[in-house]
């Protein structure tokens, strides 16, 4: 296989499928269908299935389901059931957390945030145990446990929005609803109501890592689409085996900025970037309203955000005349409009 | 049957349509508004410009204000009796141009929209008690909001624009009766008046009623203390009515703050106090003026909650930083200038009630630390 391949002139075999090793352990017995796609050979492989499934993953799915569909109904019935309305505005419909009267009682009704209490449980339920399933079949594959972690990180990002932050300040209504438009408008509500959270250092490291996957992740893929044509695609065999596409790659970078990452290095950069954005992530939301009322005054405390001129402008409800000193004379008013008029007007208002 | 590349460049049309949907294409024009780098500036479509309106000229020349005074010629006058029967007529002849023009439909043209066509002073129609309270309104306005309103002042038109009831309104909307159905807790609708955001919609009845509390979630401390309970909600509801002062007035955001510290005004431009008085004046005008007359309304009149039309910002502004384009328009009717000696009866108390007033209406704001 020395040829030059790529995603043109890529070789599609077809046979028996590859049906992948034996179970090593008790693991349920894999779904033996199998399908070849010419198309999703231009992706990815071209092999479709076999498929594991097993208890955990159906349960996950079961349970996603499920408050995929309870979202679903909530939004219909929020328009009395009608499709048109539905699909018109499905970008604005939500489910919405209980508000802030009922705390972070355990015990809403349904109409009031109990479903949304119920969804997110099972919405919860289904993560946790899809990342119980990613963790279970790379043991059984032999694989380390990176996936899972990396997961776990993103997971922890949701569990702080959704419960652990909600729990420690003691009410619902601080979580995410459930809608496109809604959870965007809430982000950037939450980041008003805690006076700006770009001014939250743990956002920015959040978001420098965010940026910093991007960055990786583009240069990682454009160094080695560039080695293609020298096999670097292959960058497994590149690793135990240095060819001439790493020592292409590795001096491209350190011509150009006097450093490069291995073929091993590169993907723990990757990693950690990625895994890094949700964890910091959550730790900034976490200590939003808990640790940290106001993230602009916090900022301009510790010299974190510059100070610029005064504009001059005062408060003005901090310059009016006391309200004990004003008077208030009845007689301004010639006629109470409250009362009814001399004449009965046709008709009296509810 | 289609091929698969084009079905790939019909596909790719549809999600770029899709996207781009909520763009506005053509120029823009940016101006900046403070401090560089600061991000504050005003962005404005050329293409779009909204039309500040025309402004309807005097009936006819405002006559001097000598002869006899129109409480002495007419019965029943209770709000203009201190006003020269001569400029009494010019403003009604206004007040009938602005509110129930020759062009309006018939029920709602002419004097008779107000008068008993047999005897003018009679007050048996409602709108004629009506009429008469948004003249105080106007007066109160006028004298006791120039922090707001400035010399250019108000009048009928400002909101009404030649029709019985102005353009924007608004009503109590309709409490949650705690089902499923229907129900979209006063949010998540695609609406005008918060920009087509998912926030919620009927934050009139929060923010611009006597008794509202503030438009502040921000705390005033680093760490959180027992001040600020206000939730994420509560700043779902002020970035809504935010988005009302906006969109009424068409400008962005930095038009009064400075978006890195929304709370702070050492960092924010003069017109966010000028947005402060015109807060207290609509809570003032809808609390003490409007919603009183609940009962003098017919139901055709009123929001389904049983409650008037009230104002906000929209009501007068109607998308201009100035409303009618800062036309100085009040300067010729002077009978709605300033508030009226409250009784002709016991002339002695007139100024002392305007003064207290004057004092009263943006005071009792302050009390409520808006």
């Amino acid at each position: 296989m020395a040829s030059y391949q790529n995603i043109f002139t890529q070789v599609q075999l077809r046979g028996h499928p590859e049906m992948g090793m034996p179970h090593k352990d008790g693991s349920d017995p894999r779904i033996p269908v199998t399908a070849y796609s010419y198309w999703m050979g231009k992706f990815g492989q071209a092999q479709l299935g076999p498929l594991y499934l097993g208890k955990l993953g159906l349960a996950s799915l079961l349970m996603g389901s499920l408050a995929f569909v309870i979202i679903g109904l909530n939004m219909m019935a929020s328009v009395n059931w009608n499709p048109n309305v539905f699909l018109k505005e499905l970008f604005w419909l939500a489910l919405e957390p209980p508000g802030p009267e009922w705390g972070f009682s355990p015990m809403v009704p349904l109409a009031e945030g109990g479903w949304w209490i119920i969804t997110g449980f099972l919405l919860t339920a289904s993560v946790l145990l899809w990342w119980l399933r990613t963790y279970r079949r790379a043991k059984a594959l032999g694989m380390g446990t990176h996936i899972a972690w990396a997961f776990a990180s993103a997971i922890w990002l949701y569990l702080v929005l959704g419960f652990i932050r909600p729990a420690l300040l003691g009410s619902w209504s601080e979580a995410v609803p459930f809608g496109i438009f809604p959870h965007l408008d809430w982000t950037a509500a939450f980041s008003i109501r805690y006076g700006n959270l770009f001014y939250n250092p743990f956002h920015a490291l959040s978001i420098a890592f965010l940026y910093g996957s991007t960055l990786l992740f583009a240069m990682h893929g454009a160094t080695i689409l560039a080695v293609g044509r020298y096999g670097g695609e292959r960058e497994i065999e590149q690793i135990y085996d240095r060819g001439t596409a790493s020592e292409r790659a590795g001096l491209f970078w350190r011509w150009t900025m006097g450093f490069n990452a291995t073929m091993e290095s590169i993907h723990r950069w990757a990693w950690w970037f990625a895994v890094l954005t949700t964890l910091t992530g959550g730790i900034g939301i976490l200590l939003t309203g808990t640790v940290v009322d106001n993230w602009y005054l916090w900022a301009q405390e510790h010299n974190f955000a510059p100070a610029y001129p005064d504009t001059g402008v005062v408060d003005p409800s901090t310059t009016l005349i006391a309200p004990s000193e004003a008077v208030i004379d009845p007689n301004q008013m010639v006629e109470d409009p409250g009362a009814p008029p001399a004449a009965p007007s046709q008709t009296q208002g509810s | 049957m289609l091929s698969l590349s084009k079905l790939t460049a019909l596909g790719a049309l549809a999600i770029a349509s899709v996207t781009l949907a909520g763009c506005e294409f053509g120029p823009k024009e940016t101006q900046q508004t403070g401090y560089r780098g600061t991000g504050i500036v005003q962005i404005t479509d050329p293409q779009n410009v909204v039309s500040p309106g025309q402004v309807p000229p005097p009936p006819y020349e405002l006559p001097a204000p000598s002869g006899p005074k129109a409480g002495e010629v007419y019965q029943n006058v209770k709000v203009l009796a201190n006003v020269s029967q001569e400029e009494f007529d010019y403003t009604m002849a206004a007040i009938t141009q602005w509110i129930v023009p020759a062009d309006a439909p018939a029920e709602e043209a002419g004097c008779n929209y107000c008068h008993n066509a047999e005897n003018l002073a009679d007050d048996s129609k409602y709108t004629k008690v009506v009429a008469r309270r948004m003249i105080q309104m106007t007066q109160n306005i006028n004298q006791n909001y120039s922090d707001h309103v400035k010399q250019t002042g108000v009048t009928c038109y400002t909101c009404h624009r030649g029709a019985a009831v102005p353009k924007y309104v608004w009503t109590d909307p309709k409490p949650s009766d705690g089902r499923l159905m229907g129900n979209k807790r006063g949010q998540n609708t695609p609406d005008q008046s918060v920009g087509y955001a998912s926030l919620p919609v009927g934050t009139y009845a929060k923010y611009m009623r006597g008794n509202s509390g503030p438009a502040r979630v921000i705390s005033k401390t680093i760490h959180p203390t027992t001040a600020n309970r206000q939730s994420v909600k509560d700043a779902e509801g002020n970035y809504a009515i935010m988005m009302h002062l906006s969109q009424s007035l068409g400008v962005n955001c930095t038009y009064c703050h400075n978006s890195r510290s929304f709370a702070r005004w050492e960092q924010s431009s003069p017109q966010r106090a000028l947005a402060w008085y015109g807060l207290q004046m609509v809570k003032n005008t809808n609390e003490e003026y409007i919603h009183p007359l609940a009962s003098v309304f017919p139901a055709k009149r009123l929001g389904p909650q049983g409650d008037p039309y009230k104002t906000n910002c929209a009501t007068c502004h109607q998308m201009q930083r100035k409303p009618l384009g800062g036309a100085q328009m009040a300067k010729d009717y002077p009978a709605l200038r300033t508030v009226s000696a409250a009784a002709p009866a016991v002339p002695g108390a007139a100024s002392a009630t305007g003064a207290a007033a004057a004092a009263a209406a943006p005071a009792a704001a302050a009390a409520a630390g808006n």
